[in-house]
């Protein structure tokens, strides 16, 4: 299997969409579950939480997470780009333990492991499947998917 | 299980129904997004060809993007939801991993990729690794 040529500029956009993703995430929790209980009855309170400082500390993480995504898929498959950002995960789960010395128990460490596996996985194989140009042509077999080489 | 208690508790099936929203919306949103960037072509080309003005432009001129931003706009205030009625212990690792799994099926079934073996063990192991880490 040949081995996809991803540039700097590349793989810095992929780190990006990795750390970005979690740390919006935690921004958007800590800003939720300080508000009051908010129901279906009452949808405009989820727009008011968006002026929140957490919330919007999330949002700003999270539109530097989508500019990046949206260029990663425009060069890359989605079932590539996916396991990126979920190795973002194992970026903050080790930022928690050796940076504010958390205490990471052995089935985080474990999800950890798992995590990088899967994500060599996914880079040792190739970042795009090449489409046949026209509609009719059969579904591309494993052997015609190319790696996109820049 | 785990529930913060901020309000009622949800019972089992309200946080089922909260999960399954976001990731349905999720998924579809970021396989409709995925089309609208594959059917521009690689943005840091045109970015290189027209500026950043043109890359922009290429974007935000194509309808499926914006249908794809709808879906992600629902994924996040169903996430909003979510969260607060339900941990994030529980939210970030079921929704997370239920939908890389819900995109690699609808990779496959609508946008044709080649999921392959490799991609297939790479979406059940970060899957698992990530309800191991997150829960």
């Amino acid at each position: 299997m040949p081995h996809p040529t991803l540039s700097p500029r590349q793989y810095l956009i992929l780190a990006l969409v990795a750390l970005c993703a979690p740390l919006g995430d935690t921004c958007l929790s800590r800003g939720m579950t300080a508000m009051p209980s908010i129901g279906l009855a009452h949808p405009l309170a989820l727009v008011a939480a968006v002026f929140t400082p957490w919330i919007g500390a999330g949002i700003a993480l999270l539109i530097g997470f989508f500019s990046s995504y949206l260029t990663a898929l425009s060069w890359a498959d989605l079932t590539f780009v996916l396991p990126a950002t979920a190795f973002g995960n194992v970026i903050v789960a080790l930022l928690a333990r050796f940076w504010l010395k958390e205490p990471i128990s052995l089935e985080r460490w474990a999800g950890i492991v798992l995590i990088t596996l899967g994500v060599s996985f996914v880079a040792q194989g190739p970042s795009r499947t090449e489409q046949p140009v026209p509609a009719t042509e059969p579904a591309p077999s494993q052997e015609s998917a190319k790696v996109r080489a820049r | 299980m785990t529930y913060h208690f901020t309000g009622a508790q949800p019972g089992l099936w309200s946080a089922v129904a909260m999960i399954a929203a976001v990731v349905l919306a999720s998924t579809a949103g970021e396989v409709l997004t995925a089309a609208a960037m594959k059917s521009i072509g690689d943005l840091d080309e045109i970015r290189a060809h027209s500026g950043l003005g043109g890359a922009v432009r290429a974007v935000l001129t194509c309808p499926l993007f914006f249908l794809g931003v709808f879906f992600l706009a629902l994924a996040f205030f169903a996430l909003l939801l979510a969260l607060n009625h339900l941990d994030l212990s529980l939210v970030a690792p079921a929704s997370a991993s239920l939908t890389l799994v819900t995109n690699a099926i609808a990779g496959k079934i609508f946008l044709k990729e080649n999921v392959d073996r490799r991609r297939w063990a790479a979406a059940v192991l970060v899957c698992v690794g990530v309800y191991l880490l997150a829960h």
